[in-house]
């Protein structure tokens, strides 16, 4: 079980890393040919870096498209950084004062994790027009990081684990040591569901992370009239009377 | 007086090259006002027959695509598909981000007037998306059912003619969108890649050839332009005692004005013609329309055609070397100043930075004072504030207004100095020249504005049912000050909005001369010097 974890972890790292370089470089890579940010836009890029933070950071789209969506998906997301954060001292020694100052919020955010998640659920089951988009891979996302807080949360207030050990199996696994896990089902899932949701995210709709900030709609400067922007591909076209 | 609606017009019979299609239509019926904004039931299929009338080879051709659906379109398509890929970030962003969040899903005016679910944004992109995700992505080659692939088949092309011509590419859904994800992006893909394979929009397309022969969307030839603009001279000079001039190809003017074609002779768009002209008279400054590039439209745009849009763009660069003018300024026309605005530096170089030998002619040629392009209405709102306008604003106490944002102004374009500009301007204008002026509902104004129901291409009769549903929000806002401020004139500076309103305004029972220009107010108030 051990080698077995230690194996999945290194592979769902790599296409987790490699996975998302990929799609950074593809995303890149492609030119946004035409100005369409959509405005009212900034005109400077100082202007964008803001609007960026504020879509990123308050998903400020969201609120003012529905409340609902934004509470829930908002409690979620913050709640998962938190928890991420959290998890950190599990992979560093000594732990960052930033980390331990965390801890006891990120103890928390995890009710506040699942909370959301069921909520955005349970949109899919209840709003007829979300019930129609919603694919089955949709619910089975939500299945997993569900099942990811869930097995977490019961690690942590119902039925614990050895954390230190787990901890010196992670850092060992950095250093290319291979340290028992504690044999604890709870665990198991626990980190067979993270594996599975690294190994998925670089080709599933997890791609909203990295795509946002590809987004010409939101990343691009409204100034036109002021600066040109041609792609390659279109410069090459002829542009003769 | 708009509480009931009335179905008048009955929609004209389809040719036999409307695919699939019954033989009979149904009466044309504005769906009721909801009494609180909630959102309609799903109803499967409602706009299923809903099909526009496929283009002909002749006019296919004429634009460079194949003229019916060629063999193997499938692959192909799903090729074109590869290829914008790789030539659109926003397309490439765009297919994988989509979480199914379901926050665009109450956001289209079309989803609100005809329930149907593939209206919704993100079942419009998912039209697309899953037939990216079965041939570009590795859970949609492996389990397709999973994530809701499908293979390009026929029903899938059949569907994407019907929906994504039911798209007016207005971008309201990507204000609220979380990604910024712009259903106009993948709508225009997917029109690219149905024209790429043989299967066009006959309203399109064939206009697109007119615009390459004549000169402009509506085929109207030179000799006939004049006529008109002297018959305009003719009137205003009866009606002020003025000597307005309209010039057509005139070398040396100071000002290129470029103006949808239906301000030519359409009612409402002319009163805006009459408007431009007087503003041109009344601050002396000299101008001319051209006949090579009178048109401003760009229907390129709305197929998402990158060559055809610059090739419809550079007859503007063209005119203006031409005749030596120094400002280009663009009339009311939404779309249009959209592409004029964020496109036309990148298509053909007008504005700074281009370095092939026309651009920086031009360049060297306009006045780097005023912005390249300018919309009308900045040129109008320069003026006022400078003091160089003067006006009669009781001339129109006759009306209580509102103004209508037009979706390309609003969220594809800009004016004046600010984020925002293109809100305040016309309604600074409009405050100027009037005494009565009445917002809409905020979240139908501004960038939250909803379409007309006939922009991206559709304003054709086969779609007219569509129009009509698709008006529902605007309609629902309007006839709230209608009732409340007894509101009787809505300005729009959108030739595509103006026609629209004025076809689909009576299905609400309001008159279809509610509907007019902004420059038509200026129109009516500015006083002009009578001499000369």
């Amino acid at each position: 079980m051990n080698l077995l974890f230690a194996l999945l972890f290194y592979v769902a790292t790599l296409i987790l890393v490699g996975g998302i370089a990929y799609r950074v470089y593809e995303y890149a890579q492609a030119p946004a040919p035409l100005k369409i940010p959509t405005t009212p836009a900034p005109t400077t890029t100082g202007g964008v870096v803001f609007r960026m933070f504020r879509e990123v950071v308050f998903f400020e789209s969201l609120f003012k498209s529905n409340l609902w969506i934004w509470a829930l998906g908002w409690l979620f997301h913050v709640g998962l950084a938190l928890v991420l954060l959290r998890h950190l001292r599990y992979f560093t020694e000594p732990v960052h004062a930033i980390i331990a100052f965390i801890q006891p919020f990120g103890m928390y955010a995890g009710f506040a994790m699942a909370a959301g998640l069921a909520g955005l659920w349970a949109r899919r089951f209840l709003v007829e027009r979300i019930r129609y988009i919603s694919t089955p891979s949709d619910h089975l996302m939500l299945a997993l990081l569900l099942g990811i807080a869930v097995t977490g949360l019961l690690m942590k207030f119902v039925m614990h684990t050895d954390v230190v050990a787990v901890k010196t199996f992670f850092l060992g696994l950095m250093v290319f040591e291979i340290n028992p896990l504690p044999a604890h089902p709870g665990l198991y899932l626990h980190l067979g569901m993270v594996v599975l949701l690294m190994i998925v995210f670089p080709v599933s709709k997890l791609l909203h992370a990295p795509g946002v900030f590809f987004s010409p709609t939101r990343n691009q400067v409204d100034n036109p009239r002021e600066t040109r922007h041609l792609a390659p591909w279109a410069a090459t076209l002829g542009t003769k009377n | 007086m708009a509480d009931e609606t009335t179905p008048v017009a009955v929609a004209p019979a389809p040719t036999p090259a409307a695919p699939a299609k019954p033989a009979e239509k149904a009466k044309v019926v504005a769906p009721a006002y909801r009494e609180y904004p909630t959102m309609p039931a799903l109803q499967v299929d409602a706009m299923v027959e809903s099909n526009p009338y496929v283009s002909a080879a002749v006019h296919n051709e004429a634009l460079g695509f194949p003229g019916a659906l060629v063999d193997g379109w499938e692959q192909k398509a799903v090729a074109k598909m590869g290829e914008l890929l790789g030539k659109y970030r926003s397309l490439r962003v765009y297919m994988d981000a989509c979480v199914h969040c379901g926050a665009c899903t109450d956001k289209c005016h079309y989803f609100i007037g005809t329930g149907d679910p593939k209206n919704m944004p993100v079942a419009r992109q998912d039209l697309m998306r899953s037939v990216y995700r079965r041939y570009y992505t590795l859970p949609g080659k492996l389990f397709p059912k999973l994530v809701g692939a499908r293979d390009m088949t026929k029903d899938v092309l059949d569907d994407w003619f019907r929906y994504y011509n039911q798209c007016s590419e207005c971008r309201r859904c990507s204000v609220f969108c979380p990604y910024g994800i712009d259903t106009a992006e993948v709508t225009m893909a997917a029109k690219e890649i149905m024209d790429s394979v043989g299967l066009g929009h006959k309203y399109v397309n064939e206009i697109m050839g007119k615009v390459h022969k004549i000169g402009n969307n509506l085929g109207l030839p030179g000799p006939a332009l004049e006529n008109t603009l002297e018959g305009l001279e003719e009137d205003v000079l009866e009606d002020t005692g003025a000597a307005v001039k309209y010039p057509l190809d005139v070398k040396g003017a100071e000002v290129l004005l470029v103006t949808p074609s239906a301000d030519f002779f359409a009612e409402p768009h002319v009163d805006s013609l009459i408007g431009y002209g007087k503003v041109f008279h009344a601050a002396g400054i000299s101008w001319t329309l051209s006949s090579k590039a009178s048109e401003a439209g760009n229907f390129g745009m709305f197929i998402g055609n990158y060559e055809q849009m610059q090739k419809i763009a550079l007859r503007v660069r063209e005119a203006a070397l031409e005749l030596g003018v120094k400002r280009i300024v663009v009339g009311e026309c939404g779309h249009a100043w959209r592409v004029a605005y964020a496109f036309w530096n990148t298509l053909t170089g007008i504005g700074a930075g281009a370095s092939d030998p026309f651009a920086i002619q031009l360049q060297k040629q306009l006045d780097p004072n005023y912005k390249q392009p300018s919309h009308i209405c900045e040129v109008t709102w320069d003026l006022i504030q400078a003091g160089r306008l003067k006006f009669n604003k009781e001339a129109n106490d006759h009306r209580i207004i509102t103004f209508h944002d037009s979706c390309n102004v609003a969220r594809g374009s800009r004016m004046g100095d600010y984020a925002g500009g293109q809100f305040d301007i016309p309604r600074n204008i409009i405050r100027a020249v009037a005494n009565h002026y009445v917002d809409m509902s905020e979240a139908t104004t501004r960038e939250k504005t909803f379409c007309c129901g006939g922009g991206g291409g559709l304003l054709t009769d086969e779609l007219l049912d569509l129009r009509v549903k698709g008006a529902l929000p605007r309609m629902e806002a309007l006839n709230e000050i209608v009732q409340h401020n007894g509101v009787n004139f809505m300005a729009t500076i959108c030739a595509i909005c103006k026609a629209q309103f004025t076809k689909v305004l009576p299905y609400y029972g309001f008159k279809m001369s509610m509907v007019g220009g902004v420059h038509q107010l200026v129109s009516t108030a500015i006083v002009l010097n009578n001499e000369q």
